[in-house]
């Protein structure tokens, strides 16, 4: 069979094996980066609640928190830049956080219930613009010995009262 | 009242569409031409309808009636009146209407002009994009009425409605929640029309081809109508992307231009897959292949722009973690859902007619690299999709949620880029059909030698960064392979014709609009490219915090905090204002105000940085404190973009490339040229059996 295709198309045939080739080396090459780079890159996204409870584990990762900021506590020494803050455990689930009546209430109860666990957080660079009491900080970076949360990146929504289902969103980082 | 006219103008709206599509769909496949004259009159009497509607809403913003609920939330008295007119696609539902009244004049536009030429295929246009449209306006009427208003029950409570429920009074604040300060920029008049411009466009595209699976014609026929409309799609769409990234580069994103977030990679995908699909289509109307994977790819593209619309309104995807869920996200993945499982059957029913009529020729052939560009696109729309749904995957199966972020997409999709670049260096000189290695080496070693002089002289005068050193490379040899391509082609001109080389060059390009047109697109990528590396591997910063008439330095640049001021303006902010001198070499270079503005209503700062922007580099200068007492002493952020100015300089010339290739053509239809031509070659076959 091999013998008429090749008489048949010629040049042809060797042109064709090595498309197949080169095709098949770029899908094996996109599947190879995105499963490396997933690997490399995955960070866990923690409730407060959850960085605390893992403890040690949580010390030699990037991870992802989210949570509620307690304005009272928001301190910016504007001369290092160093910003430190206090989040409030909120839950992760939409389903909860709908029953609960929507993200805004749900970072104001969080907020104003002392019981709910807490985390420091200290973040060097310029002061956000978001930044303010009941929003809500998304922060990635790495839980310090001392039980300080270091973020290398913040991310912070404002849920609006009237329009609840569009959080304004800015990255800073 | 004029909330009331909008309200039935959207409702009937609704129905004219819902009914062209139902009546175009009975009417194509009973051949009842009658009926499907009727929806397509339905069709026409959408566009005035949902314009009225659209009319309406900038009427109630602008006159601020914030009984409306939308008015409320998104305007407020202190807004500039052109800020109040851009708030129609400020928020979800106004967008939404937005969206419709460009798909209504999209679908009219396609309706109007080509009626009688493309009779077979038109009354399934008319399905396609009237069940687009109906669902939008579906979504409107129903779930997300811009018209609905705010009442109080007697027990204090707010309830939205669009008829007063029993018992309430009607609620009117005084004033409104206003637009998020940090969209209150000239970015918000014309980032988010483009983006949903190319959005909508690509819905005409994806509907022909709908059309010409139904009907069976399945030739080239579809791609050849739809070619312009797939290029200004694209137009838009890639406009859309490069002000964003300017808008983010002003403002948002303090210096940054793209940061990957979940809600600029629904942008980007579309994007992706029509990139893809304008190769492609090249490779069907030249060899009359790669027709499956043509359909494939504007099916992808019209289920990501549904997908992307959806996603850059809700943001449902960024905040997963913590969003209160609107009532129609269920409905949009029903509807992406019911829309590409109908497109993939009809596309399975006409398999063997959208067979290939030519082998793919040999490895370095155009087609064969034509092939490999799609692949690495799909490549990368594959990591960015991952990317996108991997913590909804991991919460699946793991129960918990780990996310990606940037560092994942920068590191899956360098290679993939890199690879394109490679590919756009060679492509131009490759040929269809049998070629070898060895043709296109002939064609490619001149600019390949020319090519490594640029790394090597900057390497010479002290770049040592490998990955700066590579990315001169591919892009000097993308250069001069693309004005090689220009000479070659004018050269040939001025042999044959006797023209001189301007008017050669002119003639060249306005004759192959699309091939030359795409050159200068290449150009601007490599110019962008450009930014891109001066931004990412040469970009500086540091921080200090100053009294007056202290100094910071930079690389060559040193500023000098001269003074701060304080004061109120008259639309609800409070500003705070440095003035530094600017020093580039020890040589004044004039002044920069770096502010931080705040709005009183909203309670929230905005920082707006300084800039001297020149071709070598961008200053950029962040006011981020200051000691409240005597304002003696400030704290700045600073800066160094080298090369950025490329990045927006590439834009532009990008955007002048698509519309090369874009504008129309003068004389006859391209697709009647060939199809008097394929007229003429059947019939000088058939006179050759004879």
């Amino acid at each position: 069979m091999g013998d008429i295709e090749r008489s048949d198309v010629g040049a042809g045939f060797g042109g064709r094996s090595k498309l197949l080739i080169g095709v098949f080396l770029i899908v094996a090459a996109v599947i190879y980066l995105i499963v490396t780079s997933t690997q490399s890159a995955a960070q866990y996204y923690l409730t407060v609640e959850e960085l605390l409870t893992k403890g040690e584990s949580a010390l030699d990762r990037d991870i992802k928190v989210s949570g509620a900021v307690e304005g009272d506590t928001i301190e910016y020494d504007a001369k290092s830049l160093e910003l430190r803050f206090t989040i409030v455990n909120v839950p992760a689930d939409l389903d909860e956080i709908e029953r609960a009546g929507g993200l805004a209430q749900v970072l104001h109860r969080a907020v104003t219930d002392p019981s709910e666990p807490r985390v420091d957080v200290l973040y060097v660079g310029p002061m956000p613009d978001l930044l303010r009491h009941e929003a809500q900080a998304i922060l990635t970076g790495r839980m310090g010995m001392d039980g300080v949360f270091v973020a290398d990146e913040l991310l912070l929504k404002c849920p609006t009262r009237y329009e609840e289902e569009i959080p304004l969103q800015v990255e800073e980082g | 009242m004029i909330a009331n006219v909008g309200c039935s103008s959207l409702a009937m709206a609704f129905l004219a569409a819902l009914y062209g599509a139902i009546a175009a769909a009975y009417g194509a496949r009973r051949a009842r031409p009658r009926y499907v004259e009727s929806a397509r009159h339905a069709m026409l009497l959408t566009w005035p309808l949902v314009t009225v509607s659209a009319l309406a809403i900038i009427w109630l913003l602008v006159s601020g009636d914030y009984q409306i609920h939308y008015v409320a939330s998104v305007t407020s008295n202190s807004m500039p009146t052109y800020l109040k007119v851009t708030a129609l696609w400020g928020g979800q539902a106004g967008s939404l209407v937005f969206w419709s009244w460009l798909m209504a004049a999209f679908a009219s536009a396609a309706g109007i002009r080509k009626w009688h030429r493309d009779r077979e295929l038109l009354p399934w246009v008319v399905v396609v994009t009237m069940v687009t449209l109906a669902f939008f306006l579906g979504l409107v009427v129903f779930f997300e009425n811009p018209f609905a208003r705010l009442w109080l029950t007697p027990e204090g409570r707010q309830v939205t409605a669009l008829f007063q429920p029993r018992g309430t009074t009607p609620l009117i604040p005084s004033d409104g929640q206003g637009l998020n300060p940090l969209l209150r920029h000239p970015g918000m008049i014309i980032h988010p029309p483009t983006l949903y411009l190319g959005f909508v466009s690509f819905v005409v595209p994806y509907a022909f081809a709908i059309a010409a699976l139904v009907t069976g014609r399945t030739d080239d026929r579809w791609v050849r109508i739809t070619r312009r409309w797939t290029l200004v799609a694209w137009l838009f769409l890639s406009l859309g992307l490069i002000l964003g990234g300017r808008w983010a580069y002003d403002v948002l994103g303090w210096g940054g231009y793209w940061g990957w977030d979940p809600v600029e990679i629904a942008a980007l995908m579309p994007w992706l897959t029509g990139t893809a699909f304008l190769h492609s289509v090249m490779v069907q109307e030249k060899k009359g292949m790669l027709k499956r994977w043509n359909v494939i790819l504007i099916i992808l593209t019209y289920a990501l722009v549904i997908f992307g619309t959806f996603l850059t309104r809700s943001g449902v995807l960024s905040s997963v973690h913590a969003f209160a869920q609107s009532a129609i996200g269920p409905l949009f993945f029903l509807f992406i859902g019911v829309t590409f499982v109908a497109s993939l059957s009809l596309l399975i029913k006409r398999w063997d007619d959208l067979k290939s009529e030519n082998q793919l020729g040999s490895i370095v052939s155009r087609e064969a690299l034509f092939l490999f560009n799609n692949l690495l696109f799909m490549g990368i729309l594959a990591v960015c999709f991952w990317g996108v749904i991997f913590p909804l995957i991991s919460e699946l199966f793991t129960g918990q949620k780990v996310t990606v972020g940037p560092p994942f997409y920068e590191r899956a999709n360098s290679p993939l880029g890199i690879g394109l670049l490679l590919l756009m260096a060679i492509a131009p000189l490759s040929v269809f059909g049998q070629t070898s290695w060895k043709l296109l080496g002939r064609a490619l070693w001149k600019p390949l030698a020319l090519s490594f002089m640029v790394p090597f002289f900057s390497a010479l005068r002290g770049t040592t960064n490998l990955g700066a050193l590579l990315g001169y490379w591919v892009i000097s040899l993308i250069t001069l392979v693309t004005l090689y391509e220009f000479w070659r082609g004018a050269l040939a001109r001025r042999r044959r014709h006797g023209e001189s080389l301007p008017v050669a060059l002119w003639k060249l390009t306005s004759r192959n609009r699309r091939r030359y047109g795409g050159y200068v697109i290449h150009l601007g990528v490599v110019l962008m490219v450009l930014g891109v590396i001066g931004i990412e591997i040469f970009q500086t910063e540091t921080q200090g915090t100053l009294v007056q008439g202290e100094q910071l330095t930079l690389d060559r640049y040193t500023m000098i905090y001269e003074s701060l001021t304080q004061f109120d303006t008259q639309d609800g902010r409070n500003v705070t204002r440095a003035v530094v001198s600017v020093f580039r070499d020890g040589k004044n270079v004039g002044e920069l105000y770096p502010r931080r503005d705040f709005y009183y209503s909203s309670q929230q700062p905005m920082t707006i940085p300084g800039v001297r922007s020149t071709l070598e580099d961008d200053f950029y200068v962040l006011l981020v404190g200051w000691e409240s007492i005597g304002l003696s002493g400030a704290t700045f952020k600073v800066y160094h973009n080298p090369l950025v100015n490329f990045l927006w300089i590439g834009g532009l010339v990008f955007i002048l490339g698509t519309m090369v290739a874009a504008w129309p053509d003068r004389g006859p239809e391209p697709v009647l040229k060939l199809a008097k031509k394929r007229a003429a070659t059947a019939r000088s076959k058939i006179g050759g059996l004879r």
